[in-house]
């Protein structure tokens, strides 16, 4: 088991993601940094693919970017070890699968160990596929999260029973991006993992406001936003990290308050 | 590893969990219907009535004669209504798609070929019809857009990415994500997730079955070799699937070089890639050392996608079958070459089977024999060939 069960310990968590390298490495280290202090409690970095399927236009932009800015998986690699000097939360990584099939599996892998990422998410790798990558995340203990979506009805309990480290609930359909209103019956959802494992649930896909993040921390265990963060990032550039230090702040708050 | 779906290490599903229902819900319809007896009986009689199959086997003789080598025969896909081989696994998936209830069809498109053919489905079955089509091409290929709208399909023009057919995949992948319920994703090649590289096999392998049996009636043998152009591989795999066993006919697929397969302006997969998993599958990828994916290119918009089928993978690792890069150049003047000798205009796609044709029917035997498949006709491409030869010539 690695760490990511700490983010979850008496506490609902709080998930914030971020697109490596947009605008550029040090300002993800800065906004990491400053999200942590508000209260992050696992933080997610999106290693960037070319082409992010599973995205919304604000994560695929965002993507765009950081490629455009020359970031490449060995230099976000050297600022997550980096990071783990200030950042004592758990961190993992959302990227593609053939970011890590075309890197090696073994070497990033095991590079994930090296510098204290403690999980992997990998949208295009369902439970089917995990073989994939499975025994050399056990190898070097790296938890490969799993997600259920509004689609999966009866392989919940097939992937809950395996799932590792927390499972990541997919709020609605289609890709990620902030939604007014989430209207799966995740409670549902929620129910059936509970009756097959004990593992945390932290919902995400639409999360932007702290009325939401409430929401959904009240019926799981913690909440993921991303496109509402890469949004402030896209709007204030390097200076972004202030401005998403105070928003995971309210996030954090409007969640403590539910 | 997941066998399911497998060529060799190749195929799978690696796709989002949003969409596995989605697939396993698709996989068990086909498995249900694609020996059913009613469901064929009405898919043949939608290829022989509306689509004008069978299609002709054509022997080439100017081409023959003008070479001066091996026998050529052309498989004449672009005689099918909509004017290329796409119409055979659309008609195919469409009706599976209307069995299983639902009433939407989605579908990708580079060329405008799939489009134009996905579009005329759902007109025919009485199904809503999105197409989705990079940027770029709905430039280089606004005849088909217009022939798109025409049949009452919304076409969406994909500015993410490169505005190529990769991105079109992606986008119509995204929209299939969003909503399943009602809404089938048709799509074009021998690629993605399992079951579609099988699916659009099965539905491509009326080329092959064909050419078999009207080669043997005209020439009491198996041909020696069987060309064709290769991008996700649909007319390739089509082409090739009923001779994989009959190892002396040599199985030829002709990929897209772009400006050469030393330049970065290249689409050839199988000469510049490597083994990657991307849109649903694990295959041959054009991509940099991190795994992005590359922006390739070619002349031809059909043929303008990073990767290639997991079965052609396959194929390539086992040697069953030879791909070969064919330049721009090259295909031009083929499309040029066949309109002037056999009074036919193939799709630029097509010239890049018919420019290897060219290359090594001379240095054969001429009791040999070659099949080219003639994915589709090149009405769609004559302006662009013509700004390609410096004549501002628009749609």
């Amino acid at each position: 088991m690695s760490n990511i069960y700490k983010a979850f310990e008496n506490k609902k968590a709080f998930i914030p993601f971020f697109t490596c390298g947009d605008p550029n490495l040090d300002t993800t280290k800065s906004c990491v940094i400053a999200a942590v202090k508000n209260g992050a409690d696992l933080v997610e970095l999106g290693i960037p693919f070319s082409d992010p399927t599973a995205e919304g236009p604000v994560i695929q932009a965002a993507n765009e970017r950081a490629l455009k800015g020359g970031v490449t998986t060995d230099k976000i690699f050297d600022m997550v070890r980096e990071l783990r000097c200030d950042v004592e939360v758990p961190m993992v990584f959302m990227t593609y699968a053939n970011v890590v099939y075309s890197y090696g599996a073994d070497k990033f892998i095991s590079g994930c160990k090296e510098i204290g990422i403690d999980g992997l998410i990998l949208p295009d790798l369902p439970y089917e596929e995990k073989d994939e990558f499975l025994p050399l995340c056990e190898k070097y203990g790296i938890d490969l999260i799993s997600m259920i979506a509004p689609t999966s009805h009866d392989r919940i309990s097939m992937i809950a029973k395996e799932a590792k480290g927390f499972l990541y609930i997919v709020s609605s359909m289609g890709v990620t991006g902030t939604r007014t209103e989430i209207t799966t019956d995740l409670k549902s959802i929620i129910d059936v993992v509970r009756k097959n494992s004990d593992i945390p649930c932290a919902v995400g896909f639409g999360i932007s406001t702290p009325q939401q993040a409430a929401k959904m921390a009240d019926l799981s265990d913690g909440a993921i936003v991303g496109s509402a963060i890469v949004r402030l990032i896209e709007e204030h550039k390097s200076a972004a990290a202030p401005v998403v230090g105070e928003f995971v702040g309210k996030m954090k708050e409007g969640m403590a308050i539910s | 590893m997941n066998k399911k779906g497998r060529f060799g290490e190749h195929g799978g599903q690696y796709i989002p969990e949003t969409l596995m229902n989605a697939v396993i819900e698709l996989e068990e319809a086909y498995n249900r219907f694609k020996d059913d007896e009613e469901f064929n009986r009405e898919l043949t009689e939608l290829l022989n009535e509306y689509a004008g199959r069978p299609s002709r086997l054509y022997y080439a003789k100017n081409m023959t004669e003008d070479l001066g080598g091996a026998k050529i025969y052309l498989k004449r896909e672009d005689l099918n209504h909509t004017g290329a081989h796409k119409i055979n696994n659309v008609l195919g998936q469409t009706l599976l798609a209307k069995k299983m209830g639902k009433t939407r069809i989605i579908a990708e498109t580079g060329a405008g070929q799939h489009g134009v053919a996905s579009a005329t489905a759902a007109a025919l079955m009485g199904m809503e019809c999105v197409v989705f089509m990079g940027e770029e091409d709905t430039k280089r290929q606004a005849l088909n857009v217009y022939r798109m709208r025409l049949l009452g399909a919304e076409v969406v023009s994909v500015k993410s990415g490169t505005g190529t057919l990769k991105d079109a995949v992606s986008e119509t992948m995204r929209e299939w994500a969003g909503r399943v319920d009602d809404t089938h994703y048709c799509l074009g090649s021998a690629m993605g997730p399992h079951p579609f590289p099988t699916i659009v096999r099965d539905f491509q392998a009326v080329i092959s079955r064909e050419i078999k049996s009207q080669i043997k009636e005209k020439e009491g043998r198996l041909p020696d070799a069987v060309l064709a152009c290769v991008g996700g591989g649909s007319n390739a795999i089509g082409s090739f699937y009923h001779f994989i066993e009959d190892e002396n006919v040599r199985l030829i697929g002709c990929e897209a070089a772009g400006r050469g397969i030393n330049t970065f302006e290249t689409a050839a997969t199988i000469a510049t890639g490597r083994s990657g998993i991307f849109h649903g599958m694990k295959s041959y990828f054009c991509q940099d050392k991190y795994g992005q994916i590359a922006p390739v290119y070619s002349i031809s918009a059909g043929l303008d996608y990073p990767g290639i089928g997991p079965e052609h993978a396959n194929l390539h690792d086992m040697g069953r079958a030879e791909y070969v890069p064919v330049t721009d150049e090259e295909a031009v003047n083929a499309f040029e070459y066949l309109s002037r000798t056999e009074g036919i205009i193939p799709a630029i796609e097509s010239a890049h089977a018919l420019a290897h044709a060219i290359k090594t029917a001379p240095g054969m035997d001429k009791d040999k024999i070659i099949v080219v498949t003639l994915s589709g006709r090149g009405d769609k491409d004559v302006a662009a060939i013509a700004r390609y030869r410096g004549e501002d010539l628009r749609d």
